[in-house]
């Protein structure tokens, strides 16, 4: 939509404003003072010359590829299962494999806790498991859009043309598919390279990665050029990988096939394969997941409701109230300022694009440096306000703004002009013809962005364990906290609030799904 | 060279296709006519492998190889809209069967080469076939699977979606390819004049066992 076409041509003169201050003010402001304070030449080659943290740089690199490989040869085959093949009870199948990718990044953590025996526990194995678990979703879904709009019948012509169904999968399918292969593996690598929960988690006082040794080094130990300095080594890195992935994501939109088409398992081997896919990936899925419900109801080896009534104490609902109030408060100013951006670029010229890219931004920086720079530039007069209750779900708002403008562009760009056109024939002003044709159409995006940003918000931990108080603990704070400590009934209480996690997060799928499910009949 | 004996297929459990025989000889092109939703489609893919039938067998050159998977069975499919490989050129998608049975560049450069000038598209071996028109893409499939030999070619409704001109034009330089490399051939169309010119023999598949009326 250009200029000339703009329904609203003033509008975006004074839509972008707001924003674009906060996003520079809270995002921007904290990224420069990081360079700025962590940008010394000989505080980088220290920092990047210390053997220990060339191990643990070494550390988190492979542990991000092993954890992308072991999430492929875990996903491909599901993605298979659900790209091909109409079964019974493939909604649930699906919806089995997002919900590890909806819980929080320390229930993930306490998950494996729960499942692995205690000699794998602070291991790398343990942490390579836990990520592959958590992004399962993500090649399910990028993979899977692209698998199953690729014609059945390319693999059908090369077996006619004499190769056997293997052969014809690595030599057509598996290329055709190498775009959006190669996308979920740079998202998969790149979750992993930053993953900061499950690591604080999982990996103890022996593993870290370079988000836990930022932690580590401005928190625990009082390094702040050390920290500011792998800050910055994150941010190149990142940026580096996003700019990239953007680049392949752009060519995996080009390789649209056909329509989807999917069979149902004829063949008795074909069923018999379909069948071992789906029961053994909903086991290795649900295996964490049942484990934490059934930890949080021992206490050593004997049954016990403990950990289930401190759920109802004084501290956990503390916690509760905390996270619901930040994550209503995050869902607000997250959908409020990603629908002016929204607004802003789907209205104005071509120039005002750039807020698209500029809204992105924060992808580009881990959660715990956007922490980490608050924590650092909020803290001087006359800007003294990181103790702040406000400042949390500021940063919150920050992480979830790329995900609000990317639900709500799209639809604000489809609504046709014609609508708006018919509305202004019938006396409709521009207000008017916002308010009866704009935003009815855009008001489901809108919700489904608030309540991607109330998830973001409630399981955030990155940020959150750099600006929160002990007066001010989310519950992902919490569950971290009484991990880290000793004796079965606080482990158990841990255990149960994560299970109230895995339960919500189902729950939520299952809401999001029967709406969709609506929205389809209607 | 190719019969199919007592063939019965079902589809959501309707039969569609019953008690169908029928036999093509060596070097012999039959067409198959019907309406759409006769079950021509469904027969070849059958006979391919591609689908299996509720009875009945299928014999070529006197075994039965109902049984065969489709890629060992020796038969070639031209598909109704192609199915060439969107990430090969003419001349990879042309040299694939080739490729795939272990063949080096010097060995099958010269048969793809052949090939092209064959079908007159020897200056598009390293086009892409997405910028192929309907025709080149037509002949590229056709190509694809004469270059591996098979001992019955299928083709299914290979000219439908082509404007009458080229429709006519490929008609005739197929049917000259096929007798000039003496192919055995089924043909499926609903389209009379093309199964005349193309073939020795029109069958009509509702006479031989098609259950639509």
């Amino acid at each position: 939509m250009n200029a000339t076409t703009s329904p609203y041509p003033s509008a975006s003169r004074w839509l972008w404003f707001a924003p674009a201050v906060a996003i520079a003010f809270f995002f921007g402001f904290p990224l420069v003072t990081i360079v700025l304070r962590g940008a010394n030449l000989d505080g980088l080659i220290d920092t990047y010359t210390n053997g220990s943290i060339l191990r643990m740089l070494w550390f988190t690199a492979w542990q991000a590829a092993a954890s992308t490989a072991l999430c492929l040869a875990l996903s491909l085959p599901a993605t298979y299962a659900l790209s091909r093949f109409h079964f019974r009870g493939e909604r649930l199948f699906l919806a089995l494999l997002t919900t590890p990718f909806l819980l929080p990044t320390v229930v993930v953590g306490a998950a494996f806790t729960a499942v692995l025996p205690s000699q794998l526990h602070y291991t790398a194995v343990a942490i390579v498991a836990a990520h592959a678990f958590f992004n399962i979703a993500v090649v399910v879904r990028v993979v899977g859009a692209q698998w199953e709009q690729l014609s059945l019948q390319l693999s059908e012509a090369a077996r006619t043309l004499g190769v056997s169904p293997l052969r014809a999968f690595a030599t057509i399918t598996l290329p055709l598919l190498r775009g959006s292969i190669t996308a979920a593996s740079v998202v998969v690598g790149l979750f992993s390279f930053t993953s900061y929960g499950v690591v604080r988690v999982l990996g103890g006082p022996a593993r870290s990665t370079i988000e836990t040794e930022i932690y580590t080094r401005a928190v625990l130990i009082g390094d702040l050029p050390g920290a500011l300095a792998l800050s910055i080594g994150q941010m190149l890195v990142l940026s580096a990988a996003v700019a990239w992935w953007m680049r392949s994501n752009r060519r995996t939109n080009q390789m649209v096939l056909s329509a989807p088409h999917r069979t149902i398992a004829q063949r008795g081997r074909q069923r018999f394969v379909l069948s071992a896919i789906v029961l053994c990936t909903a086991f290795a899925v649900s295996a964490p997941m049942v484990a934490l419900a059934w930890r949080s109801l021992r206490a050593g080896s004997q049954f016990s409701l403990a950990g289930w009534n401190a759920v109802f104490s004084s501290t956990t609902t503390a916690a509760l109230k905390t996270s619901a109030s930040f994550a209503i408060v995050t869902a607000i100013i997250a959908t409020a300022f990603g629908l002016l951006i929204s607004f802003a670029v789907a209205y104005g010229s071509r120039r005002y694009a750039v807020l698209e890219l500029v809204s992105a931004l924060p992808l580009t920086v881990s959660a715990v440096t956007i922490g980490l720079g608050m924590l650092i530039t909020f803290d001087v007069s006359p800007i003294e306000f990181r103790s702040a209750w406000l400042i949390t779900p500021i940063a919150h708002s920050l992480i979830a703004l790329p995900l609000v403008v990317r639900t709500t562009l799209p639809v604000i760009r489809a609504v046709p002009n014609g609508l708006r056109e018919v509305a202004a024939t019938m006396g409709a002003n521009r207000w008017h013809r916002f308010r009866s044709v704009d935003w009815p159409l855009t008001q489901r995006a809108a919700a489904t962005a608030a309540a991607l940003s109330f998830a973001v918000s409630l399981g955030e931990f990155g940020a959150t364990s750099f600006l929160t108080r002990r007066t001010s603990e989310t519950l992902p704070v919490l569950i971290s906290r009484l991990l880290s400590r000793t004796g079965d009934t606080v482990q158990a209480h841990a255990y149960a609030l994560s299970t109230i996690f895995v339960i919500s997060s189902i729950v939520g799928i299952y809401i999001a799904d029967a709406m969709r499910k609506q929205q389809v009949s209607r | 060279m190719l019969e199919l004996r007592n063939i019965a297929v079902d589809y959501a459990d309707q039969p569609i296709i019953s008690n169908l025989s029928l036999a093509v000889a060596t070097k012999e092109i039959v067409s198959l006519v019907g309406p759409s939703g006769s079950g021509k489609t469904t027969l070849l893919r059958v006979i391919a492998g591609l689908e299996k039938p509720r009875t009945g067998s299928i014999l070529i050159a006197g075994s039965d190889v109902s049984a065969v998977p489709t890629h060992q069975r020796g038969i070639g499919l031209v598909f109704q809209d192609n199915q060439l490989f969107p990430h090969l050129t003419v001349e990879q998608n042309i040299a694939y069967p080739l490729r795939m049975r272990g063949l080096s560049k010097d060995a099958y450069l010269p048969q793809v080469e052949a090939m092209l000038q064959l079908i007159g598209l020897q200056q598009f071996g390293s086009r892409h076939v997405q910028h192929l028109s309907g025709g080149e893409a037509k002949r590229v499939a056709v190509a694809r699977s004469l270059i591996a030999q098979p001992s019955v070619l299928l083709l299914d409704e290979p000219l439908t979606g082509l404007d009458t001109e080229l429709h006519d034009r490929l008609l005739h330089d197929i049917a000259a390819l096929l007798r000039a490399r003496g192919t055995t051939v089924v043909h499926v169309t609903h389209d009379l004049r093309e199964a005349t010119t193309l073939s020795n023999r029109v069958v009509d598949i509702r006479e031989i066992g098609a259950t639509c009326k």
